[in-house]
């Protein structure tokens, strides 16, 4: 079981918590003006980094709030963890 | 009491206890800290066990965990049958009941013996090659035959009568090994005032300092020195003994399986037998530990054949002399001691054969001054004896020297099992686990380990001894066993290599060497070894298999917990009680099927409350239905971007059905959202989707459309419903409803009204078809209501009924006609979507060229030709009853107002092939069905509305709160309700609304605030649980009216919590075997609040003080955590009270 440093809860065990899929993905502004190719790279194409890894997760059982983690899919270790409007940090 | 190998004096065992146990047909006697193999051997008991594969006679090869042979079934009564369990590590106690396994009839003599005479025919992948063909014959021939023939003890064949506890704990050092490495880093952690759990396998401290009594460290024999160190460690300091580490985990988590009453007589009531510690460790420090080597020479498993330190374990420790006539083989000077130690304890030491050249050193010297002869650069060609080693014949192939005992050693193997598993974490090893043998620098680097000064000890009483080599590997030889528990020999990885297998992981699968009970604790260095002489490499190039967990086995109970049963998963239940219906679950939810009168089938029943509904009036309890309030200026807008429809000409009062959509642009969940006010919508959603729309909502409003003012709140618990159905509905309902005319009541609207006293909102609406209600009411007074209702003649209906009520009005049952690949034109729903609102989630896929074919799966109905035919669902729709599939049945029921069977399916250009004719296939033949429209019922014209004089309701019954087990150390009550507002805020309104309530809202993170008798909690960044005395009616007037201009979301959410109290000492260990959290009043401060899991329930866990605790749980979750709390309680629970059952 992972430990997530929740942004707003800190360290906290990861049954509390949901996965939510690679960050960073901005939903296109004007959907209507994407075309179909690129509208299903928005719906269904993902990294799949062996390393580090940025990825959503919401801390569902606690203070509900979605955040992004820099995961390493190798190790599991947590580089750290940031709110959504924030930059990774490094 | 004879114990003819018991030494007259000595050991760490108590003579003064005698204790009497059996051994397969024999009672025999022990002593009070023995093991049962110490007992064995004390009793000249060495043949235990048979081998795996060629049931070769095995005896007792080691003193710990590693043993691989002397596997025994341990039996404690019915169900409580465990095989496989090591005699080294099972405490004798009065009564134990141990018999040995792998035998036909018995351990002397035994039939399956003779696959040893066939060893040459039972090479390496002997199963693959062999059991080929024909391929009929493996289920009912070759696999039962093998699974016979192979295998150790048998599985218990009843359910596992015990308890089983887990413990999530927390500590900055876990000291994993009790040896002398170990205690001294407890000694140098304790001293820094860390928290620290130091555990071992053993049921003693003390490690290998037990079995060396001449020894001394700063003055103390090492035994006392044992018990003294210990008794020094501070209160922070948790020892455990009869803890195996068995695994690590990510984020410095360490699995601990406990052994709590399986060496007990007789174990107190209500202890579990075993406990799994999930450990949360800032660092580990590793102090595992070696483990000795057997050498690798023909004959080498024969009963009386054993390691050399385990031999001075059961002289030292046990009291125990492990034979008459020993020799000792080895490539090690640790064996000398062995030696040394065993002739001076009166046994015979006939010989050492020594595999290294030039054995030099003071251990050597000691022996060959007591006259034992020293055979160098020597090893054993072979051994004789049927059931007991009785010679041995060196190499030279000359000398033959009689024994009854051969004591091996290779060498030490550090056991670095768990550290291979801690992917860099913070770990350290030290003592024999990070090769370090001397005693004295052991303990010094240890104390610095654990975070101290390094400490000096005054060691003396221990030769000095070199270094050992790798042992020269034996040649292949049939039985030279490598690896004894899978019977595997030299032979055997000679094989595999011949056959182009060269990696150690292949040779590993192939000849299964390594893979039984014991992990190749025994045998991994010398398979490698033998791997490398084979095809002539550096041992060392050669690598490592994989370390997995579990380091010993764990048995299934432990690692089950307290998932069993009831506390299995959580069933929730609805407030309104439903004893006289079939229950179901759905969806983690207890509905009620049918009402089925006396006598009366499920079938009838449905039909008679579908008849009910369509002609008279039914009830359903659809409480379970998932609601949320949505609440802010921007509502609408949000509501337009996550719903098809178009709800900013949604008026106050009125409500509309919805389609939920993912992005992909498929239907994910259905539902009502009905505007109460311009900025307050109340929105259903289906009952197992209600988490994920809450959820899909939030993900939105935080991430994607940041910035709209709108907040959510479940109120799933918070309104039981009532579904009222049926043409005599409004009728029946109108004498109840004081304050509104039922008449005016337009279709898909809503009103917050009374019925009779009780404040509800009624909806004009429902899932029927029917004219109806469904009225959204307190749960407490849910009860109430439903009885009254009853009381005037209404039909109870089922989910059964309701399915087909809704079924044969063509509406859709999210996951049934729904499974992530329907769109809403799919369903004959493309009219919900509105085109001219604006982008929403789901819509830019519509126009997908997939989503619009004209050949996708559309929803008809069927009507199989036969009447009397139901469909099976699921079952698949084809032209002509073979050939591609054109769809699937959906739902299928029988119709009572229909009078025969109808189906909803989904088929390929479905709604083009009406009046078509279309075969489903089946087992027993086609049956031929006819496409039809969906709508199988026409709705019915309204009845006029008839006013009638008002009645009363019933009067309400007060329900008992539960009553705990009592338990002293931790106490367990449900408190009185309260009122509960839920407040989400923007900071600026937050203060304000905190200004208007006079408690302030937290802007700490998981911090409460008191001020008289309310309370803030801290749940999220704009979240906050305000708790008030019941009955605090203008407090949520109070806050709405706050904010102003700035707006906020508060909902009274009174009923959907129910709070318990937990307190005393124990308190936050019991919560722990639940919840995951730390606990410690240094992590979890007096105050501190915050949503958590207990177990499998959300839940508000709020300390209010040192050892109290208040935790807010779900309504419907009570019955769930109170029976998780009270299972935590009972190993507390006052023993005058131990038979007092729980209320629930």
């Amino acid at each position: 079981m992972l430990l997530i440093p929740c942004p707003w809860c800190g360290p906290r065990p990861e049954n509390e918590f949901r996965y939510g899929g690679q960050a960073h993905l901005a939903r296109p502004e004007d959907p209507a003006a994407v075309d179909d190719a690129a509208w299903g790279d928005y719906l269904y194409t993902r990294d799949n980094p062996k390393g580090r890894h940025a990825e959503r997760w919401r801390h569902l059982h606690g203070c509900g709030r979605f955040f992004n983690c820099i995961r390493d899919t190798v190790t599991d270790r947590i580089a750290g963890t940031y709110k959504p409007a924030e930059a990774p940090p490094i | 009491m004879t114990q003819p190998f018991r030494t007259a004096s000595g050991g760490q065992i108590d003579r003064q206890r005698p204790i009497r146990f059996s051994f397969d047909d024999r009672t025999l006697d022990g002593f009070a800290g023995d093991t049962l193999a110490s007992a064995l051997l004390a009793n000249d008991v060495h043949l235990v066990g048979r081998s795996f594969k060629y049931h070769r006679p095995r005896g007792i090869l080691s003193a710990g965990s590693e043993e691989p042979n002397a596997l025994v079934t341990v039996d404690r009564g019915p169900g409580r049958v465990t095989p496989n369990l090591r005699a080294t590590q099972i405490e004798l106690h009065d009564g134990l009941t141990a018999t040995s396994q792998n035998r036909v009839p018995s351990l002397r003599f035994d039939l399956g013996a003779v696959a040893g005479l066939a060893a040459p025919v039972l090479p390496p992948g002997f199963v693959y090659k062999t059991f080929m063909r024909p391929v009929s014959f493996w289920k009912r021939l070759y696999e039962p035959a093998i699974r016979h023939a192979a295998g150790l003890g048998r599985a218990p064949g009843q359910g596992d009568p015990d308890r089983y506890a887990h413990q999530y704990a927390h500590c900055d050092v876990l000291i994993i090994g009790g040896g002398a490495a170990g205690i001294a880093a407890a000694l140098g952690a304790s001293a820094t005032g860390a928290r620290v759990i130091l555990c071992d396998e053993q049921a003693e401290f003390g490690g290998s300092l037990l079995s060396e009594p001449g020894v001394t460290i700063d003055g103390w024999a090492a035994p006392d020195w044992v018990r003294e160190a210990l008794a020094s460690l501070g209160e922070s300091v948790t020892l455990l003994p009869r803890t195996t580490a068995f695994g690590a985990y990510p984020g410095n988590l360490i699995g601990l399986a406990q052994r709590l009453t399986d060496h007990l007589a007789q174990p107190a009531p209500g202890m579990p037998r075993e406990r799994l510690w999930h450990v949360r460790a800032g660092r580990v420090i590793l102090a595992a530990g070696a483990i000795e080597r057997p050498l690798v020479f023909p004959g080498n498993d024969r009963p009386g054949m054993m390691l050399a330190a385990a031999a001075r374990t059961y002289l030292h420790r046990y009291g125990v002399k492990v034979g008459s006539r020993a020799v000792v083989v080895t490539a090690d000077d640790s064996a000398y001691r062995a030696a040394a130690d065993l002739h001076a304890a009166g046994v015979a030491v006939a010989a050492v054969v020594d595999l290294r050249p030039k054995p030099i050193g003071p251990a050597v010297e000691a022996v060959r001054a007591l006259g034992i002869p020293i055979h160098a650069e020597m090893t054993i060609g072979g051994t004789a004896g049927p059931r007991r080693v009785d010679s041995v014949r060196l190499a030279d192939g000359q000398t033959i020297i009689a024994c009854d005992t051969v004591l091996m050693s290779g060498g030490w193997t550090p056991s670095v099992h768990l550290l291979a598993q801690s992917r860099g974490e913070a770990w350290t090893s030290v003592g024999a686990c990070a090769g370090t043998i001397d005693l004295a620098t052991c303990l010094r680097d240890a104390t610095e380990a654990g975070g101290s000064q390094p400490g000096t000890f005054a060691v003396a009483g221990l030769p000095e001894l070199a270094p050992s080599a790798l042992p020269l590997p034996a040649l292949p030889h049939p039985k030279a066993f490598v690896d004894f528990q899978n019977d595997v020999t030299t032979r055997d990885i000679a094989t595999a290599t011949a056959e182009g297998f060269v990696s150690i992981e292949h040779i590993k699968r192939y000849t299964t060497i390594g893979m039984a009970t014991d992990q190749g604790k025994t045998s991994n260095i010398n398979t490698i070894v033998a791997l490398a002489a084979q095809i002539a490499q550096d041992p060392r190039a050669i690598g490592f298999t994989t370390f997995r967990p579990p380091y010993t086995p764990v048995t299934f109970g432990t690692v089950a917990g307290r998932c069993r049963g009831d506390l299995f998963a959580p069933i929730r239940t609805s407030p309104i009680a439903s004893a006289d219906a079939v229950p179901e679950e759905a969806a983690g939810w207890q509905r009620a099927r049918c009402y089925p009168r006396t006598g009366e089938t499920i079938a009838a029943a449905t039909a008679r409350e579908c008849l009910a509904v369509r002609n008279d009036a039914g009830m359903a309890d659809a409480s379970t239905l998932g609601k949320i309030e949505i609440i802010g200026p921007d509502a609408a807008v949000f509501l337009n971007r996550i719903y098809t429809g178009d709800f900013t000409t949604l008026e106050p009062g009125q409500c509309r059905y919805a389609l939920l959509l993912g992005e992909d642009g498929f239907v994910r969940d259905d539902g009502i959202v009905a505007r109460l006010a311009a900025d307050r919508f109340h929105v259903t959603t289906t009952t197992g989707n209600a988490a994920f729309v809450l959820h899909h909502m939030e993900d939105y409003l935080q991430t994607g459309f940041p910035g709209l003012r709108v907040w959510l709140t479940s109120v799933t618990e918070q309104w039981a419903v009532i579904a009222l159905q049926g043409p005599r509905s409004a009728e029946v309902l109108a004498p109840f409803i004081p304050d509104i005319e039922l008449g005016a009541m337009p279709r898909m609207s809503v009103r917050e009204c009374h019925l009779g006293d009780i404040p509800i909102r009624l909806f004009r609406c429902g899932f029927t078809g029917e004219t109806g209600f469904e009225i959204y009411l307190p749960p407490d007074s849910a009860q109430r209501a439903w009885d009254t209702l009853r009381q005037r003649d209404v039909t109870s209906y089922g989910t059964e009924a309701m399915h087909i009520l809704r079924a044969e009005m063509g509406f859709i049952h999210i996951g049934q006609e729904t499974d992530g690949t329907v769109t809403a034109d799919d369903l004959g729903l493309g009219w919900m979507i509105s085109r001219d609102k604006g982008d929403f989630i789901g819509n830019r896929s519509l126009s997908l060229p997939e989503l619009t074919r004209a050949d996708r799966l559309q929803l008809v109905g069927l009507l199989p030709n036969e009447p009397a035919m139901v469909l099976e669902e699921g079952a698949q729709v084809t032209e002509a009853g073979q050939g591609p599939s054109l769809g699937h049945v959906t739902s299928s029921y029988r119709s009572a107002t229909l009078g025969r069977g109808f189906a909803l399916a989904l088929v390929a250009g479905g709604r083009s092939r009406i009046g078509a004719r279309l075969r489903v296939p089946m087992p027993s033949g086609a049956i031929e069905v006819t496409v039809t429209d969906r709508v199988f019922v026409p709705r019915p014209a309204e009845r006029p509305f008839v006013p009638s004089p008002p009645l009363p309701l019933l009067p309400a019954v007060a329900r008992p709160a539960p009553v705990a087990r009592p338990a002293a150390s931790v106490r367990l009550a449900a408190l009185a309700p309260a009122t509960l507002l839920s407040v989400r805020a923007g900071p600026g309104a937050a203060t304000a609304i905190g200004m208007a309530i006079g408690v302030l809202l937290p802007t700490v993170p998981c911090r409460s605030v008191i001020a008289r008798e309310r309370a803030a909690l801290w749940l999220g960044p704009d979240e906050w649980l305000i708790q008030a005395p019941e009955g605090s009616t203008g407090l949520e007037a109070l806050a709405r009216r706050a904010p102003a201009d700035r707006p906020a979301s508060v909902v009274d959410v009174s009923q959907r919590f129910r709070a318990l109290e937990i307190a005393g000492p124990r308190a936050a260990w019991c919560l722990n075997g639940f919840c995951a959290l730390d606990l410690d009043p240094r992590a979890f401060p007096v105050g501190m609040c915050t949503r958590t899991l207990l177990g499998q329930a959300e839940v508000v866990l709020w300390r209010i003080g040192g050892e109290v605790f208040h935790i807010d749980v779900p309504r419907s979750l009570v019955p769930y955590v109170w029976a998780c709390l009270e299972e935590a309680r009972l190993e507390f629970a006052d023993e005058s009270a131990s038979e007092t059952p729980a209320a629930g």
